[in-house]
């Protein structure tokens, strides 16, 4: 199983949300709907504050709960990779998946009503190209690759860089990483 | 402190404030599904320890309400699926892994279970409708065959019908992205919800004296364990992660203190097993008072465990954006 995982730098980040400006335009994602998302997160207490700005999607879970949910195989891994897809041919827009999600990283697509996600971008990633987030990001905060090439960029900084993966502890082992 | 802030715009429909994906279609199917396994249940029990004389109607009519009750709660699934017409996709595939696959699977195999029950018995409790089954060709044959095995077919009943009540709370307890819903308690809470609101069902029918004594007995043996798998349930909500923690603390104390012990566990257990001990001693109108309440607090129990479940949650994100606000700039 190839692993692909996304790292983003959150001493780079400045939270534009330029990557998900980037990702509508890509996925022509509907007016109102939202794939990915910028959280600022403000820590500790006044005057000693602390904020980190997160650009957010699925985490392409190794462990994805909202895939063992899916009661008709809709929810997949793409091409043994740990890269989460949905078929909209299969989905009944149950919504079990949306459910199992920690993150609250699915949505439902309008009007159809099946149920869609970040798939960071397989499309361009067959092709060998970064998912229009990671191209699009101005501050080049954000990185994209296989976690299990030693040589690879993503590799390289989970070796050298303090790092954290959003709520592990809920054990569905998600790839997007943050630099600290 | 921590403050986390959508900085961008997210509003996904049915996601954002808070999760709405699962509102009163699921919980009346909850509701209906579990009623269904009470009924199925109280009918094979009858027939498996030869109570004809004293529960005729569970032993003879009750059977017939089962599929009735079920496919009335299958009407509202299926309006709860955004793609309906991929329902059939439900049954292309088998996914071990998903409870909700294995309950479209239980369907199954349950209909035609609950015809032969019903047909094991509809001479005795239906004559006219086994008489218009006669006129089929092998229809007579086909009742004969189902009375003939009467026990064998209440037998098999018993753990297809434990497995729908089940789960019916199986499937919500299997989320843990959902700290109120992840408790081993909630599939047996269920059950035994599903078999008090089936038991009250013959009072509401108007049985015989009898009959109605020893459902009202076994509904309030039933809701004296529904209250101990309640205390259960939130015992293992107060000793367990910090998540389970907050999600309790929405019924003590938080949002959902109001509808959880004022619009169910008051009105719907607590004064049916009152009405229904006063009622051991005379005073119908206390029974079918009680009967009532009982359906209401099954239904409520679905209704305010799918709405809390949701609501409870890993993430904490305060959102910045407001949809009204865009609204007011298009116009």
């Amino acid at each position: 199983m190839r692993t692909y995982a996304m790292v983003i730098d959150t001493r780079t980040c400045i939270g534009c949300g330029d990557c998900v400006v980037a990702c509508k335009n890509e996925n022509k994602v509907p007016a109102g709907l939202n794939r990915d998302w910028v959280v600022e997160a403000t820590r500790g207490e006044y005057p000693k504050l602390q904020t980190e700005f997160r650009s957010e999607r699925c985490n392409h879970c190794g462990h994805a709960t909202c895939v063992t949910n899916c009661p008709t195989g809709a929810s997949h891994y793409w091409r043994d990779t740990n890269i989460v897809l949905v078929a909209a041919e299969k989905c009944t827009g149950c919504k079990a998946c949306i459910a199992a999600c920690p993150y609250d990283a699915r949505l439902l697509m309008h009007p159809d009503g099946y149920v869609d996600k970040c798939t960071f971008c397989h499309h361009r990633v067959e092709k060998g190209q970064d998912p229009a987030c990671v191209s699009g990001c101005p501050t080049r905060c954000m990185y994209f690759g296989q976690i299990d090439d030693r040589d690879s960029e993503v590799s390289r900084l989970l070796r050298e860089r303090r790092y954290k993966t959003l709520m592990p502890e809920t054990g569905n082992r998600p790839h997007v990483y943050y630099l600290l | 402190m921590i403050e986390e802030v959508l900085v961008t715009a997210r509003y996904n429909a049915k996601v954002d404030p808070v999760l709405g994906i699962w509102t009163w279609e699921i919980a009346f199917y909850l509701f209906m599904g579990g009623m269904a396994a009470g009924i199925m249940l109280f009918s094979a029990w009858a027939v498996l320890t030869r109570r004809r004389e004293t529960l005729t109607f569970a032993h003879d009519r009750f059977a017939l309400w089962a599929p009735v009750a079920l496919s009335l709660g299958m009407t509202t699934l299926f309006l709860d699926l955004e793609y309906k017409i991929h329902v059939f996709r439900f049954y292309t595939s088998f996914e071990p892994s998903s409870p909700m696959s294995w309950g479209a699977w239980v369907l199954v195999l349950i209909y035609p279970l609950m015809i032969v029950q019903i047909l094991s018995t509809l001479r005795d409790g239906y004559p006219a409708m086994a008489r218009l089954l006669e006129r089929i060709p092998l229809g007579g044959r086909l009742l004969d065959l189902c009375q003939t095995r009467r026990g064998m077919i209440a037998l098999s009943v018993i753990p297809l019908a434990v497995g729908l009540g089940i789960y019916t709370g199986v499937l919500l307890s299997a989320f843990s992205a959902r700290p109120f819903w992840n408790s081993a308690a909630l599939g047996p809470l269920f059950l035994i919800s599903g078999l008090s609101t089936a038991a009250v069902i013959p009072i509401l029918a108007g049985v015989q004296r009898q009959e109605r004594h020893f459902f009202e007995v076994a509904d309030m043996t039933l809701i004296s364990v529904e209250l101990l798998l309640i205390g259960l349930l939130l015992v293992s909500l107060a000793t367990g992660a910090a998540q389970q923690r907050e999600a309790l603390s929405l019924v003590i104390g938080g949002e959902y203190t109001v509808p959880f012990w004022l619009w169910f566990v008051l009105p719907g257990l607590l004064v049916p097993i009152v009405f229904e001990l006063i009622a051991l001693w005379g005073g119908r109108a206390f029974a079918l008072t009680a009967a009532v309440l009982v359906v209401y607090g099954g239904f409520m129990l679905r209704l305010v465990m799918v709405e809390i479940g949701q609501v409870s949650s890993w993430n904490e994100y305060a959102i910045q954006f407001d949809p009204e606000l865009l609204q007011r700039l298009v116009q």
